[in-house]
């Protein structure tokens, strides 16, 4: 009986499982079943939205960008005119963003690697400073933040008539800070000839003091040296050739400023708005950068008489880097996609001109795809950018 | 680690890919024939009589139009006066009405599904919506968009505007119809668009725009909650025409015909000099136009569906045009009246004539 039983069971082990109990058949199927049931659910969604599309008469296609926009837009990177087509519309849009999230990622980082550094002084004044800042900013909503910018800072400027000025260069105002505009003159290339030779000069200059200093060991004040030269060059072609560069001051024109480089209000708002927020959390990212490396790095960094500002750049900071990249790189992304919050304080970014663009077409599919299109094209381009940054800075192991 | 890169670039790349797909030729649909006509239903007169009340879809926050009053509980204002008329007019109780604040994106459908008998909620008569929302009745008040500024700024028409900042909300047609207005002037401007109605007005008084566009009714009622309201002036220019008046779901064609004719009577109850103060001196009169139209003889009324002194009712009631305008536009700034004038005095005002 029991010999039978072995028989049976046991004693044969290739007269295979059934299909339908093999581990890796089964395996296997559900997966096909699940991408199966995916693409069914895909498909009906889509066929249900062209299918609506089509009973309401609208299209899912992208014709209508170029047609007449129509609008105007208060802040234009590129000639832009109510004549031109929504494509370009769109396009005077996705610059703002860029611009906006361009200069801020710059400035984010600025406040955020001091802000962060400053939280580890050994002052405890600066310490607790960097420490309500960043508190404050990182428990606060962005929106309320920047409502209270627009608000509550901006339009508590004086009125335009009455700018503050700086030197008679700079007005600042509701209707935003005007600054000088500098422009070439003729005398500008010949001079940047003049700058070139300067800039080489110095640069010989700085490799004979620095090869000094390696030779003897005293201090060769390359750096001293090499700004001096170059100093003195700019400083001889400016004399010889005349003024390189012309700035425009700014002037008051009826209700508006004219000449000069404007910086909006609404542009100005969103700006401060994202770098100071953005700047509390990249702080936090550098805090836990700096913590990471070991203190022994430090003492023994210390101990060669490395000064505490030659630490943080030489021994810290390489160090650091590694640890920092790949969260500043998300902060990064937050920044660009907050920048969509434009639309609570008028500035007209690619969000908010999708928007018009959407109401006056009547499109909603198409434009709110090429918006969403245009913020992942943005955030997996900086991704890009950020990763082969992050390879660069990565720990090399022997 | 090493192939993140790799992998970010090739979305990259197919998502590029698939935007510059997109701009292939629009599979164009033609519009799928006429709206569906509404299924075959009782005439809506014969329902709200029965029911004893109207229900009237208002705003229900717009100061002048239709407002809930907080002194009184009551809602008020323009719009709200003229369903008071209606009820007066079927049932002698101007009280005889369910008020139903709608929103704007709600009205269309509220119409459409007969939730409401007649929405009365500052809304603009267009062809598409006469085609698909249901019947306009006679226009009630002739808005438009136009521009407030700043009374010191000395300017009083749209070339005044030149170079100036002016605050505009977005999601309406304002924007466009500003952007065509001055571009067949050729002033520049820069515009500045908020999402919110309110952080538009906010923007304006604080002073970041030179000039704020909108309905002009809108203006006026906005102004009216102003620190200082006398420091604003709404210019005398009209960017858009916006008629509102009353719309009343599709296929009750005498319902319609009641809605119209209570909006005439007042209007030439106005024409006749006839208001709730002096209609009683009127009630003797040997005029045989104005004998006819308060029903003292002939069947007017009857015809319509209603009693032969349907305009005395509304007339007691509610009051003549410009007693409503008065009660609630005046006190908005809304003056002089212009083209909600009767066209006696150059307005827009013109009732047919019963008779």
């Amino acid at each position: 009986m029991r010999e039978a039983f072995l028989q049976e069971n046991l004693m044969q082990p290739h007269s295979a499982i059934p299909f339908w109990r093999s581990e890796r058949v089964l395996r296997a199927a559900a997966q096909v079943l699940f991408v199966v049931l995916l693409a069914l659910v895909a498909g009906f969604l889509y066929s249900n939205l062209i299918h609506a599309l089509q009973r309401r008469g609208l299209s899912a296609g992208f014709g209508f960008l170029s047609l007449e926009a129509g609008f105007r837009i208060g802040e234009t990177p590129i000639p832009y005119d109510p004549g031109d087509s929504y494509g370009r519309a769109f396009l005077v849009g996705v610059l703002n963003t860029l611009r906006v999230t361009g200069v801020g990622i710059l400035l984010a980082t600025l406040l955020g690697l001091v802000a962060g550094v400053a939280r580890l002084s050994p002052n405890w004044l600066i310490r607790q400073i960097a420490a309500a800042y960043v508190e404050l900013i990182r428990n606060t909503p962005l929106l309320v933040q920047l409502v209270f910018w627009y608000y509550a800072v901006i339009f508590k400027m004086p009125p335009i008539q009455e700018s503050l000025t700086v030197g008679n260069l700079i007005l600042i105002s509701q209707r935003g800070v005007a600054l000088p505009e500098i422009s070439v003159t003729p005398a500008f290339y010949p001079w940047l000839g003049v700058l070139a030779l300067g800039t080489m000069a110095a640069w010989i200059v700085w490799r004979v003091r620095q090869r000094y200093h390696d030779a003897t060991g005293r201090p060769g004040y390359a750096w001293l040296f090499a700004i001096g030269i170059w100093a003195l060059f700019v400083a001889v072609g400016w004399g010889i050739l005349g003024h390189p560069l012309a700035w425009e001051r700014p002037r008051i024109v009826g209700p508006a400023y004219e000449g000069g480089s404007i910086l909006t209000p609404e542009f100005a708002a969103l700006l401060v708005g994202l770098v100071v927020y953005t700047g509390a959390f990249i702080a936090e990212v550098v805090r836990g950068g700096i913590i990471s490396v070991r203190k022994g790095q430090i003492e023994a960094a210390r101990a060669l008489g490395l000064r505490e500002g030659q630490i943080l750049r030489l021994i810290i900071l390489p160090q650091a880097l590694r640890v920092i990249i790949p969260p500043l790189t998300s902060q990064y992304l937050n920044l660009a996609k907050n920048s969509s919050l434009a639309i609570a304080v008028g500035f007209p970014d690619l969000f908010s001109i999708g928007k018009t663009i959407f109401n006056q077409t009547g499109q909603p599919i198409p434009a709110v795809v090429l918006v969403m299109g245009s913020y992942l094209a943005m955030s997996l381009f900086t991704s890009l950018l950020m990763n082969i940054y992050n390879r660069q800075v990565r720990f090399l192991e022997k | 680690m090493r192939r993140v890169p790799f992998i970010t670039l090739c979305l990259s790349l197919i998502f590029v890919l698939l935007l510059s797909a997109c701009r292939s030729p629009a599979q164009e649909t033609p519009a799928q024939g006429s709206p569906q006509s509404p299924p075959a239903q009782k005439e809506l007169l014969d329902a709200i009589l029965q029911r004893g009340k109207i229900i009237c879809g208002v705003n229900g926050g717009l100061p002048g139009f239709s407002y809930l009053d907080k002194n009184t509980g009551q809602f008020t204002g323009f719009d709200a006066d003229y369903c008071r008329v209606l009820a007066a007019a079927l049932f002698n109780d101007p009280n005889a009405v369910e008020f139903r604040p709608l929103s704007a994106a709600e009205r269309s459908v509220a119409l459409q599904t007969g939730e409401i008998d007649v929405l009365i909620r500052n809304t603009t008569w267009t062809s598409s919506r006469d085609a698909t929302w249901g019947d306009f009745a006679p226009t009630t008040f002739y808005d438009g968009q136009g521009m407030m500024v700043r009374a010191a700024s000395g300017a009083t028409n749209l070339e005044d505007l030149k170079g100036a900042t002016i605050c505009v909300q977005s999601g309406t047609t304002t924007e466009l119809n500003l952007a065509d207005q001055m571009r067949a002037r050729d002033i520049t401007f820069t515009p500045l668009v908020f999402e919110d109605i309110d952080a538009t007005y906010a923007a304006y008084e604080e002073g970041r725009c030179d000039a704020v566009t909108s309905d002009r009714s809108q203006l006026a009622a906005r102004r009216s909650v102003f620190k200082n309201p006398d420091e604003h002036i709404i210019m005398d220019v009209v960017l858009s025409k916006e008629p509102l008046g009353p719309v009343v779901p599709h296929g009750s064609p005498r319902w319609f015909d009641v809605v119209k004719w209570a909006v005439f009577a007042t209007i030439q109850a106005e024409e006749f000099g006839i208001t709730s103060k002096n209609i009683d001196q009127f009630m003797t009169t040997d005029n045989p136009e104005i004998r006819r139209f308060l029903g003292l003889e002939g069947d007017l009324g009857q015809q319509l569906g209603l009693s032969n002194d349907f305009v005395v009712r509304i007339i007691r009631h509610v009051g003549n045009y410009g007693e409503i305008y008065d009660r609630s536009l005046t006190p908005l700034g809304l003056t002089p009246r212009g083209v909600n004038d009767l066209w006696t005095r150059g307005g827009l005002l013109y009732s047919p004539p019963f008779r």
